[in-house]
């Protein structure tokens, strides 16, 4: 079991869904309520990574982020390290590829929020601000909590850009979708089987709590 | 102290129009679905501007295209009661009340249940809107709407998403609760019998247009202005005083000029009420008929013959200090010589009146019309 490589994995997707919850709900909110000229095109682009293969997706952010690219200059002249190659170019990898899984359920979940409520908060003299915490959140949240934990999932078990991104520095990049194939390479298939029966575990019991509460709130509101 | 709209614009539907509602009134804009009228609610509440508009409550400016003010919904004072009522569905009743509340509000808790009793839901203030009925979320949207502290009242269609029983108690109820508000109420509906029970003024709209606007008396006696809502809605509010309750299923109550037998209605004896008397099932005579079977007889004189363009005149007809109206044909009126002065049998069959055209007068020195 190589456990640098889970507890990698764990802080990647940790920290993409730390950083993704405040994007989703914000992004997630601005497409269920605003109606605005070439929306289907924003919704397009917020799904393509859904359909393309991450390799592909890995390569153009490798070409985006590469030492030759105005973004990786500019990260390997503030930080004086490049960024691909690194656990912050897993990371910003991590969120742009996940913010389909994550802003498509958050949408979801204020699509569900009827027009009508939304009104009435404001007529109660709730600002905007005041409204997404009194109201529209208590009853979009299911949508935002799947949209975290289909991230938090689909992090742990990302395999193709983190290859392309990050190759594989042990405690770095080697995150445990990486060692579980490295494993297989070396052909220590009992190494990879427990790690994968363990990545399987994890995601099981992190949909299936998601689930259950899901039900709870739709049991308490209905 | 007053509300005055002005709005005009050409999408999504055309509109044209300005009225304004006093302190304490209760103004109610009529039309048919799609005429504008609840475009015209969602514009003072601030949910929608018109290219061209002025709102102006108390003297503050909530809304004027020329000058670019453009106060948003939180911003403006307003209660409002959603037609399907829109109640926050993970909060209480009485949490919906205090969401309503300014933060920090003292006795949040306590106001909320004293609003909550005001609408008659008492002991209901921590169910959920999903456990309560139709009427009684109705009546915790009302609440709401009061905890606002509103400058203006606005009530779309609030009687439209309850059955008619549960309609006929809530009509009631506004009545009575009117004695306790001071600001300008407007009532959006669809149904002539609403506005005529409810309303003190109306304003009916047709396109986006003011085609009348008037006390409800002169609207509801005006063939013109309710051409568009349907001619054979005319009618008059005959105040009576409940007597008692009769063994055969009809009340007995005392109009200005005598007896009226109606179809049960609801109320203890001494309840003061307005019966709708629709214009098209009244019958004239000039003497007192014998060997009929309506039960109801009025006596009364002529005090005003109008003809519109139809065959029909609308015939207004004094009895006592109040008025009811017939509408009868022109070759009647003719075959009668009938002119104003005349003395006059008014005859109004008893089950011509249906349960939901009674309503509780108002309290002593409220003035309905």
């Amino acid at each position: 079991m190589d456990w640098t490589a889970l507890f990698l994995s764990l802080r990647l997707a940790g920290w993409t869904v730390a950083i993704l919850l405040p994007v989703s709900i914000l992004a997630g909110r601005w497409l269920a309520f605003r109606q605005f000229r070439g929306k289907g095109l924003v919704e397009a682009i917020v799904m393509l990574p859904l359909v393309l293969p991450p390799t592909v997706f890995g390569f153009y952010l490798l070409v985006a982020f590469g030492r030759n690219s105005p973004i990786g200059a500019f990260w390997q002249e503030a930080f004086g390290h490049q960024l691909v190659f690194t656990f912050e170019g897993l990371l910003v990898a991590s969120v742009i590829f996940n913010l389909s899984f994550d802003i498509q359920p958050a949408q979801r979940g204020f699509e569900a929020v009827p027009v009508e409520v939304r009104e009435a908060a404001a007529c109660c003299g709730m600002s905007p601000w005041r409204s997404l915490w009194r109201v529209e959140l208590p009853l979009a949240w299911p949508g935002v909590l799947t949209a975290m934990v289909l991230t938090f999932a689909h992090t742990l078990g990302e395999f193709g850009i983190i290859l392309m991104m990050g190759g594989s520095i042990p405690g770095e990049t080697k995150t445990i979708a990486i060692a579980i194939y490295d494993r297989v390479q070396g052909f220590d298939m009992a190494g990879a089987g427990i790690m994968s029966a363990t990545l399987v575990a994890i995601s099981l019991v992190t949909i299936a709590a998601t689930y259950m509460l899901s039900a709870r709130v739709g049991r308490r509101l209905s | 102290m007053a509300l005055e709209v002005m709005a005009r614009a050409s999408t999504p539907i055309p509109l044209d129009a300005s009225f304004r509602a006093e302190p304490g009134e209760l103004l109610a804009l009529v039309g048919h679905s799609g005429s504008g009228k609840t475009t015209l609610l969602r514009t003072i509440a601030g949910l929608w501007r018109p290219e061209t508009a002025r709102v102006t409550v108390d003297g503050e400016v909530w809304l004027d295209t020329a000058s670019g003010v453009n106060r948003p919904p939180h911003r403006r004072h307003v209660g409002v009661v959603f037609q399907n009522y829109a109640l926050f569905p993970h909060m209480t009743a009485a949490q919906n009340v205090i969401a309503a509340m300014d933060p920090g509000a003292p006795n949040m808790r306590s106001e909320a249940e004293r609003l909550l009793a005001l609408v008659n839901l008492p002991g209901l203030a921590d169910r959920k809107p999903a456990q309560l009925s139709g009427g009684q979320q109705q009546r915790v949207a009302v609440a709401r709407a009061l905890a606002r502290r509103p400058q203006a009242l606005l009530l779309d269609e609030p009687f439209s998403a309850v059955d008619r029983a549960t309609r006929e108690r809530l009509y009631d109820e506004i009545i009575a609760l009117r004695a306790h508000l001071k600001m300008p109420v407007v009532l959006v509906t669809h149904d002539v019998n609403e506005a005529q029970l409810l309303a003190d003024r109306m304003v009916v709209i047709e396109k986006g247009r003011v085609v009348r606007e008037g006390t409800t008396a002169e609207v509801m006696a005006d063939p013109e202005a309710l051409r568009a809502m349907g001619i054979r809605e005319i009618a008059a509010m005959l105040p009576a005083i409940i007597v008692e309750h009769l063994d055969d299923g009809l009340t007995r109550l005392d109009a200005a000029t005598g007896p009226l037998f109606l179809p049960t209605i609801e109320g203890a004896p001494g309840t003061r009420v307005r019966v709708r008397i629709m214009a098209h099932e009244v019958i004239l005579a000039r003497a007192r008929p014998e060997g009929l079977s309506a039960q109801n007889i009025l006596a009364g004189k002529v005090t005003r013959i109008v003809s519109g363009t139809g065959p029909g005149v609308i015939v207004h007809v004094a009895v006592g200090g109040d008025e009811i109206l017939a509408r009868i044909t022109r070759r009647a009126a003719d075959q009668m010589r009938l002119q104003a002065g005349d003395a006059v049998h008014a005859i109004v069959k008893s089950m011509a009146v249906a349960r939901d055209h009674v309503a509780r007068a108002p309290a002593r020195g409220e003035a309905a019309q």
